[in-house]
C-alpha cells in the first residue's frame, strides 16, 4: 500500500519544488521587466522633457521683444503729398484710387527717418548720438509704421503722436544679453553710443519688453529682421492642409473601403496592398522630386505654391489614411454585417449604415495623425519651391508661400543669429502648438465620436 | 430562485399546449428543401438536405455541434452568400418559389425571412432606430406616425415594449443580454417577415431570459413559421411542434416533437437524445 502510495507523493513533491523554484525566478522576471519598463518611460519623460525645455527657454524669450516708445511730431514740413485725395473730386473710383496711389507714393518718400530721430532725440535730449547711429536703434521698418499711422488717419499731420516702434535687432539682442556683452567695440554689432543710449533708453522705460504680435501677424522679413513673422508661413501651411484634408481624407477613406469592402480578393488586390503599405514608406524627399516632376513640370501648376505642397503632401498622407481605415474597417465586429444583412440591407447599405459608421473614430485619428505628419514635413517642400524668400501673405492655394517647418529651417539659417535662435524656438513653439492642438481635437471629437456608438 | 421557479413553470405550461399530430396537419407547407448541399471550399458540410417546414409552427433543428444545423438555417436566409467560397446546391423553395433561383432579389428574401443571431446583435443605435432600420431602409413606414406605430408593435409582440417604453432613445446595447435578444427578435419583426430564423437564440441567455425568450417563441408561431436552432434538447422539446435531428452534415430524422422524443426511429438520434453523443 505504501509502496503504490509513496512514489506519487514523492513526486508531488518534487514538483512543488519545482513550481517554487520556477516562481522565484518568474517573480524575478517580472520584477526586472517592470523596472526596465519604468526606466525606459522615465528616460522617454526625460528626454521630452530636455527638448521642451531647452525649446521653451530659447523661444519663449522671443515672444516679448523690446520696443520703443516715443512722441513723433508729424511734421507738415516733412510729409510731402499734401491732403489725400477725396473721392468726391474724381470722376471715376479708378481714377481715384489712381490719385490714391500717386498720394501714397509721394507720402512714402518723405524723409520719415527724420521724425523718427527727432522723436527718438526729445526722448533723451541731453545724449550726443549721430544720427545713423541714432537710427540703429529702431528697426528699419520703424519708418513705415509712423507712414502707415499717417495713411490710417491724416489727421495726426502736424500733431505730436505717442508711437510703439520695434528696437532693431541689434538692439534686442544686446537688450536681452543674446551677444556677449563684455567683446570689444569692434566685434559689436552696434556702435558704443548707440549701445548706451539702448541701456538709457531701458532704465528710464522709453523702451519696455511688449508682446509681439507681430510673430504672428506679419511676414517674414530681410531688411527688418526684428519684424519677421510667421503669418505668410501659417496661411501656406493653413492651405497646404485644407488640401490635404480635402482630398486625402476622400479619397483615403473611398480606397480603403472599396479594397476591403467590395474588391474581389485576388492577386491584382494582393499587389495594390502591398504597394499601398510600400508607398507609407517611401522617405518623403522622393515624394518632393515627384512633385516637381508632376505636378509643376508635367501640369504646370506654380511653384512655390501650396496647392502643390498639399497636393505633394497629400500624396504622403494617402497611405496611413488607407491603411488606419482598413484596419478600422477589419475591426468591425461581423455580428454587426451580419444583423444588417439579415433585416435585408444591401451590401452598400450595410457598409454605409453601420459598418463606415464604426470606423469614424480610427478614421479621424489617421486623419489628424496623417495631417500633423503632413504639417510638419519639411523635405519634399523644398523640391517644389517652397523654401523661397516670400514677402507676402499668400491670398490664395496659387500664390507663392512658404510653410512653418520650411520657415523653421530658413530662420535656423539666418546669418543674424543671435537673434534669430530665439526667433528659430518661438517658430517651433508655434508649430509645436499647432500639433497639439490639432491633437486636442483629434482627442475630443474621438471621444464624442465613441461616446456616441 | 423563487423567480426561475415561476418561469420554469410557465415554460412547462407551454410545453401542455404543444399541438397534436392531427392539428398540425392544417398547418401548409411553407419551405421546403430538396436535396441541399453545402460546400466551404473543399469541406462538403451538407449532404444532401430534404425536409418540409410547415407554417405557423416551430420546427427545432438539434444536433450536436458542426452538425450542420446552422449551416442549413442559414441558406434558408442565404446568409451563406456572404461567407467566402460557401456553395449551396440543391433547391430550396418558400411558397414553392425557388429562393435559389437568379430572378429572386436576396434583399426581398431577407425581407420575407427574418434572423435572429447566436450572440443579440443590436446596432449601436436608439432602441427605437434598432427597431425602424428595418422598415426605414424598405420603405414601409409612410410617415413618421407609421414608423412609430411599426416599432411599438414591433416591440409589443416581442414583448419588450413596457421595460422600455420611457427609454426609447437611449441605445440598444445598454439593455441586458435578455432585453437585447427580445430587440433583435422585435426588429426582425418590424420588417413583417414570413419566417424567422433563430439560430441558438438563448445560448448566451441566462435561465430566467431563456424562459422569456421561449414563451415568446410560442406567441410568435401563432403568426409566423419559425425554425430554431438549438444546442439544448429541453429547448426543443418545450417550444417546438417539429424536430429535425442533424448529425455530420447529413438530417438523420426529422417529424413530430413529440414522436422524435419519445419515439425515435433512428438509433443516431435515439443516442443523442439518450445523451449518449453529442
Amino acid at each position: 500500500m505504501t509502496d503504490t502510495v509513496l512514489p506519487g507523493a514523492a513526486a508531488g513533491a518534487q514538483n512543488r519544488e519545482r513550481v517554487r523554484k520556477s516562481l522565484t525566478r518568474r517573480h524575478r522576471n517580472e520584477t526586472l521587466f517592470r523596472w526596465a519598463g519604468i526606466l525606459s518611460i522615465a528616460a522617454a519623460l526625460g528626454f521630452v522633457a530636455i527638448l521642451f525645455g531647452m525649446i521653451l527657454s530659447k523661444g519663449l524669450p522671443s515672444f516679448w521683444q523690446s520696443t520703443v516708445h516715443f512722441e513723433a511730431y508729424f511734421d507738415p514740413e516733412l510729409i510731402q503729398g499734401g491732403p489725400r485725395p477725396e473721392r468726391a473730386d474724381f470722376a471715376s473710383p479708378a481714377d481715384h484710387q489712381q490719385a490714391v496711389n500717386t498720394w501714397q507714393r509721394a507720402v512714402t518718400m518723405s524723409n520719415w527717418n527724420k521724425i523718427v530721430e527727432t522723436g527718438l532725440r526729445e526722448a533723451a535730449p541731453d545724449f550726443e548720438i549721430e544720427s545713423r547711429d541714432l537710427l540703429e536703434l529702431v528697426t528699419s521698418a520703424g519708418r513705415f509704421q509712423l507712414r502707415d499711422i499717417y495713411f490710417a488717419d491724416p489727421e495726426v499731420l502736424g500733431q505730436t503722436v505717442p508711437v510703439s516702434i520695434l528696437a532693431s535687432a541689434n538692439t534686442d539682442n544686446w537688450l536681452k544679453g543674446t551677444i556677449d556683452r563684455s567683446q570689444p567695440d569692434e566685434r559689436q554689432q552696434l556702435a558704443a553710443t548707440t549701445r548706451a543710449l539702448a541701456d538709457q533708453f531701458e532704465e528710464n522705460g522709453t523702451i519696455s519688453f511688449d508682446f509681439a504680435w507681430h510673430i504672428f501677424t506679419n511676414v517674414d522679413s530681410r531688411s527688418a529682421p526684428a519684424t519677421a513673422g510667421l503669418a505668410g508661413a501659417f496661411m501656406g501651411s493653413l492651405y497646404m492642409m485644407i488640401v490635404v484634408i480635402v482630398l486625402a481624407v476622400p479619397i483615403g477613406v473611398a480606397s480603403a473601403v472599396y479594397l476591403e469592402e467590395f474588391a474581389p480578393k485576388n492577386r491584382l488586390t494582393d499587389l495594390i496592398e502591398v504597394n499601398i503599405n510600400n508607398l507609407a514608406a517611401v522617405p518623403s524627399i522622393v515624394f518632393g522630386l515627384l512633385g516637381a516632376a508632376v505636378f509643376i513640370n508635367y501640369f504646370g501648376l506654380p511653384r512655390s505654391a501650396p496647392l502643390v505642397g498639399g497636393l505633394v503632401l497629400t500624396l504622403m498622407t494617402l497611405p496611413t489614411i488607407i491603411i488606419a481605415t482598413r484596419a478600422a474597417l477589419r475591426a468591425v465586429p461581423p455580428s454587426l454585417r451580419q444583423a444588417a444583412l439579415g433585416l435585408g440591407a444591401s451590401h452598400n447599405q450595410t457598409v454605409f449604415h453601420h459598418v463606415l459608421p464604426m470606423t469614424y473614430p480610427g478614421v479621424l485619428t489617421a486623419t489628424i495623425i496623417g495631417v500633423a505628419q503632413a504639417l510638419g514635413e519639411t523635405a519634399p517642400l523644398l523640391l517644389i519651391g517652397m523654401s523661397a524668400f516670400i514677402a507676402n501673405i499668400p491670398a490664395g492655394p496659387l500664390d507663392s508661400a512658404t510653410a512653418l517647418p520650411v520657415q523653421i529651417y530658413l530662420w535656423q539659417g539666418n546669418e543674424n543669429r543671435n537673434f534669430f535662435e530665439a526667433r528659430t524656438s518661438a517658430a517651433i513653439i508655434v508649430l509645436l502648438g499647432l500639433m497639439l492642438l490639432l491633437n486636442a481635437i483629434a482627442i475630443f471629437l474621438r471621444s464624442r465620436l465613441e461616446k456616441r456608438a | 430562485m423563487d423567480v426561475l421557479a415561476g418561469k420554469v413553470k410557465v415554460t412547462s405550461k407551454t410545453l401542455d399546449q404543444t399541438m397534436n399530430p392531427a392539428e398540425l396537419m392544417d398547418h401548409p407547407i411553407r419551405l421546403s428543401a430538396r436535396d441541399v448541399t453545402v460546400h466551404y471550399g473543399e469541406k462538403q458540410a451538407l449532404h444532401g438536405i430534404s425536409i418540409d417546414i410547415p407554417d405557423r409552427a416551430v420546427t427545432a433543428f438539434i444536433g450536436p455541434s458542426g452538425c450542420g444545423k446552422s449551416t442549413f438555417l442559414r441558406c434558408i436566409n442565404r446568409m451563406n452568400d456572404t461567407i467566402e467560397g460557401a456553395k449551396v446546391g440543391g433547391k430550396i423553395e418558400l411558397d414553392g418559389e425557388d429562393i435559389y433561383s437568379a430572378d429572386l432579389d436576396v434583399v426581398e428574401l431577407r425581407a420575407r425571412v427574418g434572423m435572429v443571431f447566436q450572440k443579440p446583435n443590436p446596432f449601436p443605435k436608439s432602441i427605437y432606430d434598432n427597431v425602424a432600420y428595418g422598415p426605414r431602409i424598405h420603405g414601409l413606414a409612410k410617415s413618421k406616425a407609421d414608423l412609430d406605430e411599426i416599432v411599438i408593435s414591433s416591440l409589443r409582440k416581442a414583448g419588450l415594449f413596457e421595460e422600455v417604453k420611457d427609454r426609447l432613445a437611449e441605445p440598444g446595447t445598454g439593455l441586458s443580454g435578455g432585453q437585447q435578444q427580445r430587440l433583435c427578435i422585435a426588429r426582425a419583426i418590424a420588417v413583417g417577415p414570413e419566417v424567422i430564423l433563430m439560430d441558438e437564440p438563448c445560448s448566451a441567455l441566462d435561465p430566467i431570459a431563456t424562459a422569456i425568450i421561449e414563451e415568446l417563441i410560442d406567441e410568435l408561431r401563432e403568426n409566423y413559421t419559425i425554425v430554431i436552432v438549438t444546442h439544448s434538447m429541453q429547448q426543443a422539446a418545450r417550444v417546438s411542434q417539429k424536430t429535425a435531428f442533424f448529425h455530420l452534415g447529413n438530417l438523420i430524422e426529422h417529424g413530430d416533437t413529440e414522436d422524435i422524443f419519445t419515439n425515435p426511429v433512428n438509433k443516431q438520434t435515439q443516442d443523442y437524445i439518450m445523451g449518449r453523443i453529442g
